[in-house]
């Protein structure tokens, strides 16, 4: 235990934060997300944006692959759902941001149970295979369908907006994405403590134990479809009101990828290390643009070089992560913890 | 309907479908001895077919010495691939295997973009050029050579399966292997060889369909094609392979031709998405029980 | 008890049941399983297999390795799908309810080969047991705060009262369960299958691997759940000692069929069975089957 408090009740006992140690640190952390805006310059910014959106999704992917181990190659495509759910909406109607992203997340969530109904005959490889399938018929209908999507053109939106106010540059958009990946992974975490998320879990370790102790698979894995597509799609949504544009080209396979690699880095079943992936992820293209920026003077053709390198790191860095240290970054950051684990409440 | 632009476009669709079934032979090769669903294996026909063009292209060599050398390439490749990121995973999840692939994928297509660069480039030409006509029909000759030649290696594989030694350990490790163990069959070995002997169908493979549409770090994606056809096949079934390999090359050269290219991908995976539903283990698999 | 003693053939066995069930052993037999087939292509796990598990005793199956107990475990809890028979449970016919809602009804087991859930600690393992009897759905649970967290508290409580405290593994609760020895996994196991509420709890091999303490504690824990929970238990197990100890009621399974079913003495004494463990040829392990006394400490 960490300072040997009697636990007075289960609730305490169960609550995400048994300490006070760890409700000071998680005080602190949100602190720190509270202040960041206000000192950081305009590519921190604009980092922190990015990183929260992917906080959203791989937290969402996480909630599929990692804890209800149905691996999806869906990603991007629930993303895009979303994304040209938001830019639809925004278009079309004056709906305010927190309605736009909802009815992208309920949409996507649709299209997640769609695609995962599959899950009813098969599993495994061939549910991601089905998940594949989804991607490339979600493409298809974001690059062919001109009336809705734009065609390879995609689409413009203008600024989320609500009670008046336009949320246009990134310090704007950091309070509606950062506090809204809060809310969405705690709410994650919150399942993980109650019969749903033991569920997922339980079918991710053994599907036919848990069947046979109580466990509708059909039901549950459909529900962690909807629960992790709605996230991708919120997710998507935030992308669309970010960067005020949808093409088809935004939302690649590749895309998809990205997404489970930031799941495996982080750890595979554990939210704290889809956090840490979703960020170390995103910040590595940056840091190669920076490694890029520095070299170009000595090795003018240096950024020739930024893409495929950039390919050979996320490839490395799943094959490393999988085979070298399979509980990722969350279980790294564990064993940091366990070393400094009374600070700095020592006694 | 023209009938004979409707032929023509079957019958290069089906020579295409016939490479369709050779990759897809190297894939169930793979699957079958060591139960890894190779995400990787358009990206190993790609680097295949990016020796090639080293060897040809820049090195001036004869196509007939580089083709094989750039055969022996792939095929060395899938080894070390089964040796340095396959076998360490061995016990662990197949969904933590598959990634693994994904992840290679990933890695071999920035490896030959940081070799070759991002533009698509075309191979030499070392296939006759003379046109091929069946009857009326019209082939075009890398189409119709490149067929012959996959064809020929196929009924190599097929006839080295029955018979000879290896095909017998491969064949006993897929149906049982720990009772292949048991007789003496050297197993990590057999893996190895599977993992081989698939990226050498793959590799062949790789620099024929890259003759006939150029070469691109893009150039995997075949590999999603592929896919399609090992699992409306089945994921297990050689017969399977090469029948769905066939109808899925039509299928798509049919519907590029007349729906236009956009339509490739989806038609197949229309496909597929059936498939799933009404046979989720394949035309010719074998579906696994399982046990409590 | 169930006198009904006589050793034999299956045929003989079926329509026995089927005359009993008829008229004054009806409630009685908790689950009566009648002409059971099953086979997996050409292997027949099951061959016409009849027999009764009366309520609230301890009825044990008991057969050479491969003779279809496992099998016949799945078939009750709807894993399998025999090809020809039925099952009824109090009285009604189980054909077409699917595993979960028979876990729902009552008919809760554990794994020959240890199913636990590795990515849970102890107490998220035998939480999950009481899966059927909470309601909290998706939005509940993302909220947590509310309805669900009253139902988890709820479970939280039943769980540490009745089960936690009762099978003494207070200690392990908050350990990820594959760090834990497999004496005490089986234990988790068992713990979990409580935790369903069972009307039925049926145990697959629960003791196999154990040392003699643990073999020992699990016997007890067997007899108290029988003692203080209103259950049934049936239960495949190898050894004799602790089968002809503990049980009320034994059925013989051979080559997936029934060829004795009756008190433990009567089976004991059975020609048959003899013949069926002298079938092993293992005289090590027959001497100790026939002699379960030398086992006892
Ligand atoms: N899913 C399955 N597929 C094929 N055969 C099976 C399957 N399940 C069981 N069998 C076969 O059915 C027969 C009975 O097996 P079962 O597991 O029921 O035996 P058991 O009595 O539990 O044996 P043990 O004492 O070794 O646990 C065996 O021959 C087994 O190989
Ligand atoms: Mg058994």
């Amino acid at each position: 235990m960490r300072i040997g408090d009697a636990k007075q009740s289960y609730e305490a006992d169960e609550a995400i934060w048994t300490s006070s140690t760890q409700k000071f640190w998680f005080a602190v952390f949100l602190l720190v997300l509270a202040v960041f805006p206000f000192v950081a310059d305009a590519y921190l910014l604009y980092i922190g944006c990015l990183v929260g959106i992917a906080v959203i999704s791989t937290t969402g992917l996480n909630i599929l692959t990692g804890f209800t181990g149905l691996i999806s190659l869906g990603q991007a495509g629930f993303m895009g759902v979303g994304g040209y759910t938001v830019a639809w909406f925004s278009l079309h109607t004056a709906l305010p941001f927190p309605l736009t992203l909802l009815l992208a997340g309920l949409l996507t969530a649709a299209v997640g149970i769609l695609v995962g109904l599959p899950s009813l005959r098969v599993k495994g490889l061939y549910l991601a295979i089905a998940t594949l399938a989804a991607s490339v018929f979600l493409h298809f209908i974001f690059a062919e369908w001109q009336a809705v999507t734009g065609g390879m053109g995609g689409l413009s939106l203008p600024p989320a907006h609500l009670f008046g106010l336009t949320f246009q540059s990134d310090f704007e958009m950091y309070f509606i994405i950062v506090p809204l990946a809060v809310v969405m992974v705690l709410a994650a975490k919150n399942v993980f403590r109650t019969r749903t998320g033991r569920a997922f879990i339980a079918i991710r370790d053994r599907d036919i134990s848990a069947e046979i102790l109580g466990i509708n698979l059909l039901r549950y894995k459909l529900m962690s479809f909807a629960l992790s597509s709605f996230y991708a799609g919120v997710a998507g949504g935030l992308f669309a009101y970010f960067y005020r544009v949808v093409t088809p080209e935004s939302f690649p396979l590749s895309l998809s990828i990205f997404y489970l690699a930031a799941v495996i880095v982080g750890g595979m079943g554990n939210l704290l290390g889809g956090i840490l992936g979703a960020a170390f992820m995103t910040l590595i293209p940056e840091m190669l643009n920076l490694l890029t920026a520095t070299l170009t003077p000595f090795y003018p053709n240096a950024p020739v070089f930024m893409s495929p390198m950039l390919g050979i790191i996320f490839g490395a860095l799943i094959v490393g992560f999988l085979i070298f240290e399979p509980n990722g970054l969350g279980e790294i950051w564990q064993r940091v913890r366990r070393f400094f684990r009374l600070w700095p409440f020592r006694n | 309907m023209d009938w004979l632009f409707f032929g023509e476009i079957s019958l290069a669709g089906l020579a295409m479908g016939g490479l369709y079934g050779l990759i897809g032979l190297g894939f169930v090769i793979i699957y079958k001895a060591t139960r890894v669903i190779n995400f990787a294996i358009g990206e190993i026909m790609m680097f295949a077919a990016y020796l090639f063009l080293a060897f040809a292209g820049g090195m001036e060599m004869s196509p007939w010495v580089a083709l094989p050398l750039a055969v022996l390439g792939g095929s060395v490749l899938g080894g070390v691939i089964e040796k340095v990121m396959i076998r360490p995973m061995l016990g662990e999840s197949s969904i933590s295997v598959v990634m693994v692939t994904i992840g290679l994928a990933s890695i071999l297509v920035g490896l030959v973009e940081l070799g070759w660069g991002a533009d698509p480039q075309l191979l030499p030409e070392f296939l006759p050029r003379k046109p091929v006509f069946l009857g009326e029909l019209y082939l075009a000759p890398k189409i119709a050579y490149g067929f012959l030649i996959g064809a020929t290696l196929l009924l190599v594989y097929l006839l080295y399966f029955r018979f000879s030694r290896g095909g017998v350990a491969l064949r006993a490790t897929a149906s049982d292997q720990a009772a292949a163990y048991s007789m003496g069959i050297n197993v990590r070995r057999v893996f190895n060889l599977a993992w081989v002997f698939g990226s050498l169908a793959a590799s062949l493979a790789g620099v024929l369909v890259a003759a006939t549409g150029g070469l691109s770090p893009q150039f995997g994606a075949v590999g999603l094609s592929v896919l399609v056809v090992v699992i409306v096949g089945g994921l297990d079934s050689i017969l399977g392979a090469l029948i769905a390999g066939l109808f899925i090359g039509w299928l798509e050269t049919v519907a590029g031709a007349y729906l236009g290219g956009q339509y490739r991908m989806p038609a197949t995976f229309a496909v597929l998405a059936v498939i799933l539903v009404l046979r989720p283990y394949g035309l010719f698999g074998t579906h696994e029980i399982e046990r409590v | 008890m169930i006198l009904e003693c006589d050793l034999t053939t299956t045929q003989a066995v079926g329509s026995d049941v089927g005359a009993a069930s008829g008229k004054t052993e009806h409630n009685k037999n908790i689950l009566e399983i009648h002409n059971l087939s099953l086979s997996f292509g050409g292997v027949t796990a099951l061959r016409d297999v009849s027999f009764r598990v009366p309520e609230q005793g301890i009825t044990t199956v008991i057969g050479p390795n491969g003779a279809g107990k496992t099998s016949m475990f799945n078939c009750i809890s709807g894993f399998y799908q025999p090809q020809q028979g039925s099952i009824h449970y109090q009285g009604k016919p189980l054909t077409g309810v699917k595993p979960p809602a028979r876990a729902a009804l009552g008919l809760a087991r554990t794994f020959q080969n240890i199913a636990l859930f590795r990515g849970m600690t102890v107490l998220d393992n035998i939480k999950l047991g009481a899966h059927v009897h909470m309601k909290s759905g998706l939005l509940a649970s993302l909220a947590y705060f509310g309805p669900a967290r009253r139902e988890e508290m709820a479970v939280r409580r039943e769980v540490e009262r009745h089960i936690i405290d009762f099978l003494e593994i207070d200690h392990i609760r908050r350990q990820p369960v594959a760090s834990l020895p497999y004496g005490l996994q089986k234990r988790v196991e068992l713990a979990r299958a409580l935790a369903m509420r069972p009307k039925v709890l049926m145990l697959d091999e629960p003791v196999a691997g154990m040392n003699r303490e643990e073999k020992e504690d699990m016997a007890r824990f067997i007899l108290d759940i029988r003692e203080e929970w209103d259950v049934t238990i049936l239960m495949v197990e190898h050894d004799m000692a602790m089968v002809m100890d503990i049980s009320d009621h034994i059925a013989v399974l051979n080559f997936g069929q029934v060829i004795a079913e009756g008190l433990p003495a009567d089976v004991q004494n059975n020609a048959e069975v003899i013949e069926a463990y002298l079938g092993t040829r293992d005289m090590d392990s027959l001497r100790h089957k026939l002699n379960p006394e030398s086992e006892v400490a």
